[in-house]
């Protein structure tokens, strides 16, 4: 598998037709990218036009190139080969297998002798996940997520690709800063679409999508930097307090004004 | 003329790919369709207005849609060009998924969703062993792991056959398709025959006789353009 590499994707057109407010997006290992955007906005159709390695065969008709020219049959149509892992937003796994045998079928076809990932990738998938997942569960019997943690654990032990696509890995009530650390080991370049306001700010680009195309990419300048810092205190909070209500603590007056006052007291300093 | 034949279990896919493969045709195309169903089907209509292409359907009824697909299959051909088409498309019903409706000289294609349950590519073997490709349908619908297992199973059954993986609304990844569509060649000279036996049956196509065209057969067999099936022999 290729470990030196540059993504780049070239421009194609929006909903209405309309050339996207770029010329071409190039990625490289250790990047990480968000796509941020309204609902319906073509957020998924990206991260599916590289996760396919588009060649101006899709609605958008934008090309997606590796080292500067059209990537290999083998990198789109074999899994073996394939730079890339998506993790997509589904949160239910249709498959009739149990989590062993699923696991060990995508062993056989991304990595085949490897037998040994499967333990790896579930004790890595069951850091994600509140309640624990064993080999003889279901797939299809999995919660959101659980699936979610699975998939993610695939991506990064089974996959283990020099490209990460994620889609609102958020939504699934999964512990979603031990998710963002294990996407940083490995200096992979990782895409992910959001709505969540810490990942998308903590992003080097954010690419902006309106109308079915790229709208901007916007560069981060370092001038985000308070906010981020910021935000981080709110997002450490809300987790907090997310942790108590899932453990089923109910909240004082006091005590909740406790819980929120490093956030206060730092939103009111930068207020002045 | 070339002769694609488009088979695979209900609501897997198989009209939206072929409405993309009449929409990436090479230029200097001129497809005719097929389209054979038990009680009712409106596909025909559809492509002939979307197209403007000539279509033919027939209903099976009581008859199993593949076996009949068999009976009409030179007679379609003749019908084809006569209009001076040079690709006819058929797509079958598929229903029992143990018929094999490809034949000699044709490019056969299996329609799979991929939200069809890992082990249905076990279940209608035939259907997909012969076959040239498989086209895994509803990929979008699916993550990118199960869509990597799915494939396996696939491999499974056929360890070398060629896969192409869609979004048949979206055409994504459909370029390999066409590929092997454009490069496929026309009906050689020799008689076409079927690729695999049906199982068997009660009509000379159930037992195993491969010849094409219901002259060649008996039992209950039906011309393209008589309204009901005959019985022909003892």
């Amino acid at each position: 598998m290729i470990k030196q590499f540059t993504l780049m994707v070239e421009s194609g057109k929006n909903r209405f037709g309309e050339q996207e407010g770029f010329e071409t997006i190039e990625i490289r290992s250790g990047d990480t990218l968000a796509i941020v955007g309204p609902t319906g906005s073509g957020k998924s159709a990206l991260i599916n036009d590289i996760e396919t390695l588009a060649q101006g065969d899709s609605i958008t008709g934008r090309r997606v190139l590796i080292n500067g020219q059209e990537p290999p049959e083998s990198f789109v149509r074999e899994p073996a080969f394939k730079p890339i892992a998506l993790i997509t937003q589904n949160t239910r796994c249709l498959a009739d297998l149990s989590v062993e045998e699923f696991l060990l079928m995508h062993i056989r076809a991304r990595k085949p002798g490897r037998e040994d990932l499967l333990e790896e990738t579930m004790n890595l998938a069951n850091t994600f996940t509140g309640e624990s997942i064993s080999l003889k569960s279901r797939m299809s019997g999995l919660s959101g997520g659980q699936t979610r943690s699975i998939m993610i654990a695939d991506a990064l032990v089974i996959g283990d690709t020099p490209i990460l696509l994620l889609d609102e890995i958020e939504n699934a009530g999964i512990f979603k800063d031990r998710v963002i650390q294990s996407l940083q080991r490995g200096n992979k370049a990782v895409i992910l679409v959001t709505h969540d306001p810490y990942l998308a700010l903590t992003a080097d680009r954010r690419i902006v999508m309106r109308r079915g195309g790229v709208a901007s990419v916007i560069e981060s300048t370092g001038e985000e930097q308070q906010l981020i810092e910021d935000l981080a205190l709110i997002e450490d909070r809300l987790h907090q307090i997310r942790e108590k209500l899932r453990q089923g603590a109910s909240f004082s007056s006091v005590s909740a004004k406790v819980l929120m006052a490093p956030a206060r007291q730092s939103l009111q300093l930068n207020r002045l | 003329m070339k002769l694609l034949i488009i088979a695979g279990p209900p609501s897997g896919g198989k009209t939206a790919v072929i409405r993309q493969v009449i929409k990436n045709l090479p230029e200097g195309s001129l497809p005719a369709f097929l389209k054979i169903d038990v009680v009712h089907a409106t596909e025909d209509q559809e492509l002939a207005e979307e197209f403007n292409i000539p279509v033919k359907k027939i209903y099976s009824g009581d008859i199993c849609p593949d076996h009949m697909g068999i009976l009409v299959l030179d007679d379609a051909l003749r019908w084809a060009e006569s209009l001076s088409r040079n690709i006819l498309i058929i797509e079958s019903a598929g229903l029992c998924l143990r018929c094999t409706p490809y034949t000699t000289y044709s490019l056969g294609i299996a329609v799979i969703s991929a939200i069809s349950g890992t082990n249905s590519p076990l279940k209608m073997a035939p259907l997909l062993a012969l076959a040239d490709v498989a086209v895994v349908t509803k990929t979008d619908l699916v993550s990118q792991a199960e869509k990597e297992v799915f494939r396996e199973s696939i491999r499974k059954v056929v360890p070398e056959i060629d896969i192409v993986e869609t979004n048949a609304i979206q055409g994504t990844g459909l370029r390999y398709l066409m590929r092997r569509i454009t490069e496929h060649p026309d009906i050689g000279p020799d008689q076409i025959k079927l690729r695999g036996a049906p199982p068997l049956g009660v009509c000379t196509v159930c037992i195993g006789k491969k010849e094409i065209g219901w002259k060649n057969h008996f039992g209950v067999i039906r011309p393209l353009d008589m309204p009901e099936p005959l019985y022909r022999g003892d």
